[in-house]
This record gives C-alpha cells, structure tokens and sequence, in this order.
C-alpha cells in the first residue's frame, strides 16, 4: 500500500495506482478526456491536471499517468490547476469547438469563450480510437502517423486496412465525433458523415463476433426504411 | 507490375530481414536499409516487414511517417536538402529554398516531373557556421546565396561526383586521427592532390595491402598497391594499432559498412568501404568553428 495526501486527507491505494485513481477513490474529482476506465493512460490532453509537491518545487502533472508515490502531497484543485485546465480546455475549443464533449467540459468549468485562433479540426489526437482499436479490439488498424502538425490517426496508406472489422468502436468513444451518428434525426446532425459511411455490417459475415457499436446504426436504419 | 521484379524485392527484403534477426529493436535499421537499397520505402516492402516480423503494419507505417529520412514515395536521382534551421535561417535560408523551389518548379518535399531532383528542407545538418547550407546527394555547398542556386543546379546535372580539385571550392583538406589508438593517419611521404594523403591498410579476397586517399573532403582520389574492383567491399584497418575501421551505421546508399575517422577538429568523418561509392559523411558535432 502506498500512502499519499490528496486536498490534506490521507489515503492509501494499492501499488501501481495512479494519482487520479487515488484521488477518484476518495472523491475528488477531476475532469478527463483521454482516460477511459480500461484503455491504458495516455496523457494525451493534460485536462486532468494536478499539483504535487510544496512550496517553489511544486509543479504540475497529469494524474492520469502520474503513478501514487508513498507521501506524495496532491492538490487537485489549487488555483494554479483550475487556471491551467481552464487554458487547457480554451486550446481545446480553439481546436475543436464542434465537440459536445468538449463543450460540455467547457462549460462545466465555467470556460464561455476562447481567446485563440478558431480552428475546426475534427481530431484532437487523444488516441482514444487507437488505444480502443488496438488494446479492447485487438485489431490495431489504426493509429498515429506523421508527426508535428502533420500528426494524424487513420489506418496505413489510408486505405481500408486488412485488419479493420468495422467494428465502430473507434467512433464510439471519439470524443470529437460522438455525436455523428444521428442518421435518423438529420435535423440534429453534425457532420453527417455517418450518411457516406460504408454500413459496418456489410462484411459480417467474415467475422462472426463483430462487436458493433453503432448505435443507432446507419446499416439498420437503411435496412428499416426498406 | 512486373511479377519478377516483385518476388525480385521480396527477396531482397527477405534478406534484410534474415540479417537483422528477431531483434525487436531494430525496426528503423531495417527500414533504413530498405530505404538504402530502394531509395524509398515501397508499400509491398512495408507489408513485407509487418508479415516477416509479427509487426503490425500501423506500428510501421507510424515509424516510416514520423522520420523525416523516410520517405513513402520514389525520390529523385538527385536529393536536394536545403537546411532552414534556426542558424541558416537568420543568414538567409528561406530565400534559398524558394529560389530552388522556383527554379526546379516544385515545393519542398516534391520530386520534379522527370525523376531528376527531390527537394526538401530540413532542420540543421549540424554545420550551422557554414551556413546557408545545402546538401546535394551528400556534398555540402556552405555559404549559399541565391544567385549560386542555379550553378548548384548545373553542376549536380554535370554529376558531383567530377571535381576539379584545383578550383572547386567544396573540397577542403581534413587532418584524421584513428578512433581506436587516436594516431595520426596523415601520410606526408605519399601526397595525393598535392597534400598528405590518409594512410590506411586494407583487405579484400584473402589479399592485404596499404592503401592512400586523398585528404581533400569531396575528393576520391586514391593510390593502391593492388589494384582494386570497383563494387568490392573493403575492410579497412589503421596502420598503427591494426584495429578495423568499422562504424555501427551503414551507408545509406548502398548499405556496405562504414568507416570512421576522427577529425582533428573534432567531429568524425565517414566514408563508404565499397570501392566506388562516394558517399560520405561529415559530423562535425562539437566543433567551435
Ligand atoms: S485524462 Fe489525463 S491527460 Fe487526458
Ligand atoms: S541551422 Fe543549418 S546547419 Fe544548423
């Protein structure tokens, strides 16, 4: 057992805890985007930001990746975290203000405007399509390429990828296009490009456990309309 | 596309594999001398690998895309490396690099049409006092202004690889040391272009030889005491401590061994042990020029 001060309280977590899950374990809580429960730690998108350490030695940290360290101080809402997540979660907007994830967070933490330069970037680079792809799905027909501003996630050559199932799990836990599938409520889509996708089911056959996660799915709905 | 050529390169990258064995680390060396061989990294070959070493294609196409020495798409004969960091481009690189992208009609990063040139930029070549540098299949132009961009061009469709020793102001003499027992290899009794020459000694098929070249960065020429095919693979050894001369690295153009030399200046300095290759290589890391 490891022993550390979250806000002034002591706990202990089991070894090989994050700070973010000992924080969770005593209620505190602290916004995510890049960290699901069984996808590994990324720390792609800083927003579950802490402070450890005192006085001119503190610094900051992503908790989500930052392992539980035996009398570790962790302030999860200082006043320098709460500014660093409001910066964190303007750059977000600026990138991606599509996002209902994003804006949700956003306002959550009372952030109602940016001051950067709009962009309308579909991905943020979180990694969570890869992680789910690779670690849930076990298929890894996606991931990052390039790098720097080239930097982007998408399969090889970009070409339908040999290893790809269909299977829809990256979309379902993209936090930028969560919301795409609204096939069946036009009026409310957002980019509508669930309505150009190749229906996922189309192939099935090929593989019997599918673990689809279209929901509601394109593929069914044009089935229904028939 | 033609069947023999593609078992032709599978074979070849068969090969490459087979040397590099199961190492798990050794992803971006097999992608180098694929690259080496090929001069790009070809889709089949890529597919290769990921079959051959239990890899998944993602995780390679990741690496071929993070590095700015791979390259996914055929080059041309003639690479082009105009540096624009941060050194270069206070003395002026950014108007190099249009000049070149204006006269051979591409942008950075593109081949032209007939295959001749590939132009890119890239972020320091480590000899920022020198620069605006460029780099042309490995010779370094230091000093460049736009006006001598389209003599660049010229000279590099007249081949490089001709140089007047007398006039061309690439070359430049070098003093080396052995990197094992650090002895000078400078031999002021055999001059070659008028300097003292590098004294090595060499081995190829069972035979043994001492063997000058000449001093001049940019210049190949060489005096040997028997006469030596081209296209073989040395082995080079120092004429002091007889330790062999033989760098981690391989050459990026035709995949034989490398030699190293200390540069009395600091740095070190490669070349090429296949007879007849020109490539080279200059580090100058820690050099206070
Ligand atoms: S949740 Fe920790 S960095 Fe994204
Ligand atoms: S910046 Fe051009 S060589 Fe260093």
């Amino acid at each position: 057992m490891i022993n550390l001060v979250i806000n002034g309280l002591n706990v202990s977590v089991e070894d090989g805890s994050t700070v973010l899950e000992a924080a969770r374990f005593l209620g505190f809580s602290i916004p995510t985007l890049c960290h699901v429960d069984g996808l590994s730690p990324y720390g792609a998108c800083r927003l579950c930001v802490v402070e450890i350490g005192e006085g001119p030695r503190a610094k900051l940290v992503s908790s989500c990746t930052y392992p539980a360290e035996e009398g570790l101080k962790v302030r999860t809402a200082s006043a320098r975290v709460i500014r660093a997540r409001k910066m964190i979660l303007e750059l977000l907007l600026a990138s991606c203000p599509q996002s209902k994830t994003i804006q949700d967070l956003a306002a959550a933490h009372d952030v109602r405007q940016q001051r950067f330069k709009q962009e309308y970037e579909d991905c943020i680079l979180c990694g969570l399509c890869v992680r789910m792809c690779e670690e849930q799905m076990m298929a890894k027909a996606i991931g990052f390429r390039g790098r720097g501003e080239k930097r982007s996630i998408g399969t090889p050559f970009d070409i339908k990828s040999d290893v790809c199932r269909l299977c829809g799990a990256c979309m379902y836990i993209c936090p930028a296009c969560q919301l795409r599938c609204t096939y069946n409520e036009p009026e409310k889509a957002i980019c509508g490009a669930c309505a150009n996708l190749a229906p996922p089911c189309v192939e099935k056959d090929q593989f019997d456990d599918m673990m689809c996660y279209m929901d509601p799915c394109v593929a069914c709905e044009i089935q229904k309309d028939k | 596309m033609n069947q023999a050529a593609t078992t032709e390169s599978e074979k070849d990258i068969l090969e490459i594999l087979a040397k590099h064995g199961d190492d798990q680390g050794g992803l971006i060396a097999i992608l180098e001398e694929i690259q080496a061989r090929h001069g790009y990294l070809p889709e089949d070959a890529l597919r290769t690998v990921a079959d051959e070493t239990g890899r998944s294609l993602v995780d390679i196409y990741g690496v071929a895309t993070f590095y700015h020495s791979f390259s996914l798409e055929p080059r041309g004969k003639h690479l082009v490396s105009v540096c624009v960091g941060t050194a270069c481009h206070v003395r002026g690189a950014p108007m190099i690099a249009e000049e070149f992208e204006r006269q051979l009609g591409v942008g950075a990063g593109e081949t032209t049409p007939d295959r001749e040139f590939t132009l890119q930029t890239v972020n320091c070549l480590g000899a920022c006092a020198l620069g605006p540098i460029v780099v042309v299949d490995g010779h370094y132009f230091s000093n460049v202004k736009p006006s001598k961009v389209a003599g660049i061009i010229a000279r590099t469709r007249e081949g490089l690889d001709e140089i007047e020793v007398e006039t061309d102001e690439r070359v430049f003499p070098l003093e080396v040391n052995c990197p094992h027992c650090n002895h000078s290899l400078m031999d002021p009794a055999r001059p070659i272009d008028g300097l003292p020459s590098i004294r090595l000694t060499i081995s190829f098929d069972n035979q043994h030889c001492g063997f000058n070249r000449s001093c001049l960065y940019g210049s190949f020429h060489i005096k040997s005491q028997i006469d030596i095919p081209t296209d073989t693979v040395l082995y080079f050894f120092c004429p002091h401590c007889y330790a062999e001369l033989v760098s981690a690295s391989n050459c990026t153009e035709c995949g034989a061994p490398m030699v190293p030399m200390v540069l009395r200046a600091g740095g070190m300095m490669q070349v090429c042990s296949r007879r007849g290759c020109k490539s080279h290589r200059l580090d100058l890391e820690g050099v206070h020029v």
